[in-house]
C-alpha cells in the first residue's frame, strides 16, 4: 500500500527466525481493496479478500455460483455492509470517490414494470450530479442522450422499460453508467441472458472505456469468453483464488482450484490459456 | 338527488363544506405521498404504521388529563399518534434487519401488538372521567360530525407539507424504488430515503386519523397510486394523477355522505376510491382489462388472416371457421372457401411477402431488423424502399408464387 522508498522497512520475523516477506509495491490501482469480508451470520460469504484493479484494463471477476462475486461487488460499493475491509478509489476512501464509479447492477434485481422511460433511467445516472431541486442542464441532457446512442439505443428513449427485450434493458443499464462518466466501471453480470447482438454491442462499449483508461471490472459467468474479452481474471471462492493477466492466470490449475469438482477436465483443457500455449 | 347536488356545490351547510374540502384536500395528500408506498411495494406497512397510532392517541390523552388539561387537544393527540406510529415503524425495520422475521411478519406482528394496545387503553380511558373520553374512538373509523375549522387548517398545512416535501426529494425516492442497489452504489442512504418515505406516509396517516380513522387511511394513501398506474408510464406523473384521484375520491365521498343522514364519510370515501380504481382496471387504454383483451383478439384475428392465406397460395382449403369468416369479412373469399379478386392479390403479396423475408434474413444476418421478423408485421414496416427492391432483385423475376 504504502511506497518502500522511504526507509526500508524492519524485518518482521518470528523467534525461530521465519520472516515475513515485504510486500512488492504495487502501483496504485483505479480499485484496490484489502481484507474485504462480508458475512451475514458467522459464515463469511466473502473472506478476507485483497484484490487490485488497474485503469486501463478489464477484469473479469469469475468463481462458481455462490462464491461470492456478486457480494464482493457490492460490499465494495457499500450496498451490503462489510464486516472489515478498506476499499481505495485512486488512492482516495470510497466516500469521497463516489463520483468515479458506476455500476451495473445485475438485470434481474429491479422490476421493470416500474413506470419510467427508458430516458428517465438513463437520466438516474445524472441525479448526483444534477442536485435536488434543479432541473436537468442541456449539457447533462446531451450526455444521456449520447450514452444512449453509444449503446444503440436512441430510438428508443422515450419507451417504457417494460417494453424492451432482456437485451435491451441490459444496454439501458449500461447507458446508464456511461452517463455518470466515470473512472471505474463495476458490472454484475453483463452478459447474462443476452442475445448475441447486444453481447457484442456491450463488449465494444467496454472496450472503449478501457481504450480511454478507464478500469472495467465486470463479473462474469462465461469461461469461454473470458479469452476474449478480459484483460485480466480475479479468480474467487469466498476467498481469492488467483489474480493476474489472463494468459498466465487463466490456467487449468487455477480453474481447478477456483471450481473444484464442478469442472470437468476436458473441459480445463480447452478453456485455459496455458494448454493452449 | 338534490341533495347530492347541494353537497358538490358546497351548499349543504358549514359542517359538510367544510368536510367536503378537508377530504379533498386530505385525498390529494394521501395519494401523492402514497404513489412512493406503492412503488417501493410497501403498502402494508403503512397500514401496520397506521394501527400503530392508536396507543399514542390513548397515551397522549391520559397524559393530558392528567396534566389537568383537555384530553381532546388535537395537536396533542396528533403528536402522540405520530409518536407510537414512529416506533412501531422503527420496530418492523429493526425486526427485519436483525432477525430472521420477514417483513410481513414483522408488519403482523406490530399492527396486531400495538392495535391490540390502544384498544386496551381506549378501555382504560372509559372507565376514567366519564363524558370526556367522547371522540376518541372516532379515531378508528374516523368521524365528521365535530370537525372544526382547525381541523380542516391542520390537514391543509400538513397535506402541503407532504405534498411539497414528496415532489421535492421525488428523484431520490424514485431512485431507490426502482434500484435500491444502484441508489446504494451511487452514496446515497437507502435507509433514510426508506424512513422519509414512510415519514410521509405516517404525517399524512396522522392528519387524517380524525376524518378517516386509522383502519381506512391505508386505502386513501395506496388506491389513488394503483389507479393512477392505469393511466401513466411516468412515475413523475404518477405523483399528480394520484393525488387528483384521491382528491376527487374525498370531495365526491364526503358530498356523498353528506347528502343522507346515515352515510359514514370515511367508508364512502374509500368506496369512491374503489369504483374509480374498478373502472381504470376495466377500461383503461393500454394496462387495462378490456384493452388487454381487444389486443389479444386483434393479434389472434392477424394470425388467422395469415394462415389462411398461406393455406390457400398453397391450394389447401381453410378448415377453421373463424379463419373463413375473417376472410369472407374481409371480401377476401367467398362463402364455399374460393378466394375473390381481392383475396386472389392479397394471397400473392402474403406468398411474395414471405419471400421477401427470407432474403432479408439472410442478408441482415447481424443486425436486429430481423429480430422483428414475427410474420405478422408488414415488411413494409420494418424495411425501407430500396431495401425491398434489393430483396426482389435478389428473389429474381416474377413467377408463380405459392404452389408446391
Amino acid at each position: 500500500m504504502t511506497t518502500s522508498t522511504l526507509a526500508p522497512a524492519p524485518k518482521i520475523a518470528t523467534e525461530d527466525g521465519f520472516r515475513v516477506a515485504a510486500e512488492a509495491p504495487t502501483p496504485e490501482a483505479a480499485l484496490s481493496i484489502r481484507g474485504v469480508t462480508v458475512s451475514y451470520s458467522d459464515k463469511p460469504a466473502v473472506f478476507s479478500v485483497d484484490a487490485s484493479f488497474p485503469a486501463g484494463e478489464m477484469t473479469a471477476i469469475i468463481g462458481p455460483n455462490g462464491a461470492g462475486k456478486s457480494t464482493l461487488l457490492k460490499a465494495v460499493l457499500g450496498v451490503i455492509p462489510r464486516l472489515s475491509g478498506e476499499v481505495l478509489i485512486h488512492g482516495e476512501p470510497i466516500e469521497r470517490a463516489r463520483g468515479r464509479i458506476a455500476y451495473v447492477p445485475q438485470r434481474s434485481s429491479v422490476d421493470w414494470d416500474f413506470p419510467t422511460t427508458v430516458m428517465d433511467v438513463v437520466q438516474m445516472g445524472l441525479h448526483r450530479e444534477v442536485g435536488l431541486f434543479s432541473r436537468l442542464s442541456g449539457a447533462l441532457r446531451d450526455r444521456a442522450r449520447d450514452s444512449l446512442d453509444a449503446v444503440g439505443m436512441a430510438d428508443f428513449a422515450d419507451r417504457q422499460i417494460g417494453r424492451l427485450s432482456g437485451g435491451q434493458q441490459q444496454r439501458v443499464f449500461l447507458a446508464r453508467a456511461l452517463a455518470q462518466n466515470a473512472d471505474l466501471y463495476l458490472l454484475d453480470e453483463p452478459f447474462a441472458g443476452v442475445d448475441a447482438a447486444t453481447e457484442r454491442a456491450i463488449v465494444d462499449v467496454l472496450m472503449r472505456l478501457k481504450a480511454a483508461g478507464k478500469a472495467v471490472v465486470a463479473v462474469h459467468h462465461d469461461l469461454a469468453t473470458v479469452d476474449a474479452y478480459f484483460d485480466r481474471v480475479f479468480m474467487i471462492n469466498v476467498r481469492r483464488i488467483a489474480e493476474g493477466p489472463v494468459e498466465t492466470t487463466f490456467t487449468a490449475q487455477n480453474l481447478q482450484a477456483a471450481y473444484g469438482g464442478r469442472l470437468a477436465a476436458p473441459h480445463l483443457d480447452d478453456l485455459a490459456v496455458a494448454n493452449a500455449l | 338527488m338534490s341533495s347530492l347536488s347541494d353537497a358538490l356545490l358546497l351548499q349543504a351547510g358549514y359542517n359538510a363544506a367544510l368536510v367536503a374540502l378537508g377530504a379533498a384536500l386530505l385525498g390529494f395528500a394521501a395519494g401523492a405521498s402514497g404513489t412512493f408506498l406503492f412503488l417501493r411495494k410497501r403498502a402494508l406497512v403503512s397500514d401496520a404504521v397506521a394501527h400503530a397510532t392508536l396507543p399514542g392517541i390513548g397515551v397522549a390523552f391520559i397524559l393530558m388529563v392528567g396534566l389537568g388539561g383537555d384530553g381532546r387537544n388535537l395537536i396533542g393527540l396528533l403528536l402522540g399518534s405520530a409518536a407510537t406510529a414512529w416506533i412501531g415503524l422503527l420496530a418492523i425495520e429493526w425486526m427485519v434487519k436483525r432477525t430472521r422475521l420477514s417483513e410481513d411478519a414483522a408488519i403482523g406482528a406490530v399492527l396486531g401488538v400495538f392495535f391490540g394496545v390502544g384498544v386496551v387503553l381506549l378501555t382504560v380511558i372509559q372507565t376514567m372521567g366519564a363524558g370526556r373520553q367522547a371522540g376518541i374512538e372516532g379515531f378508528l373509523l374516523g368521524s365528521t360530525a365535530g370537525m372544526l375549522f382547525e381541523d380542516a387548517v391542520v390537514i391543509a398545512v400538513g397535506g402541503a407539507l407532504a405534498v411539497g416535501a414528496t415532489w421535492l426529494m421525488r428523484r431520490p425516492m424514485t431512485l431507490v424504488a426502482f434500484d435500491a442497489d444502484y441508489a446504494a452504489a451511487m452514496g446515497y442512504d437507502v435507509r433514510r430515503i426508506d424512513l422519509l418515505i414512510m415519514g410521509l406516509v405516517m404525517a399524512v396517516t396522522v392528519i387524517g386519523l380524525k376524518l378517516v380513522g386509522l383502519i381506512l387511511i391505508v386505502a386513501m394513501l395506496i388506491i389513488p397510486a394503483v389507479t393512477a398506474r392505469f393511466w401513466t408510464e411516468r412515475s413523475d406523473a404518477l405523483i399528480w394523477i394520484a393525488g387528483a384521484l384521491g382528491a376527487t375520491s374525498g370531495y365526491v365521498g364526503a358530498a356523498l355522505s353528506a347528502s343522507a343522514p346515515a352515510l359514514p364519510t370515511g367508508p364512502i370515501i374509500v368506496l369512491v376510491a374503489a369504483c374509480v380504481f374498478a373502472f381504470s382496471l376495466l377500461f383503461a387504454p393500454g394496462r387495462g382489462v378490456a384493452a388487454a383483451l381487444l389486443r389479444h383478439r386483434r393479434f389472434q384475428a392477424r394470425v388467422h388472416r395469415r394462415q389462411g392465406l398461406l393455406a390457400l397460395a398453397a391450394q389447401h382449403p381453410i378448415r377453421e371457421a373463424y379463419t373463413l369468416r375473417l376472410l369472407r369479412r374481409e371480401g377476401l373469399v367467398r362463402a364455399d372457401g374460393v378466394p375473390t379478386e381481392t383475396g386472389r392479390a392479397q394471397i400473392a403479396k402474403i406468398a411474395r411477402d414471405e419471400r421477401r423475408w427470407d432474403i432479408a434474413r439472410e442478408v441482415h444476418q447481424d443486425t436486429g431488423l430481423t429480430g422483428r421478423y414475427d410474420g405478422l408485421t408488414p415488411i413494409e414496416d420494418v424495411f425501407t424502399a430500396d431495401e425491398i427492391a434489393e430483396f426482389d432483385r435478389r428473389l429474381g423475376p416474377p413467377a408463380a408464387v405459392g404452389g408446391a
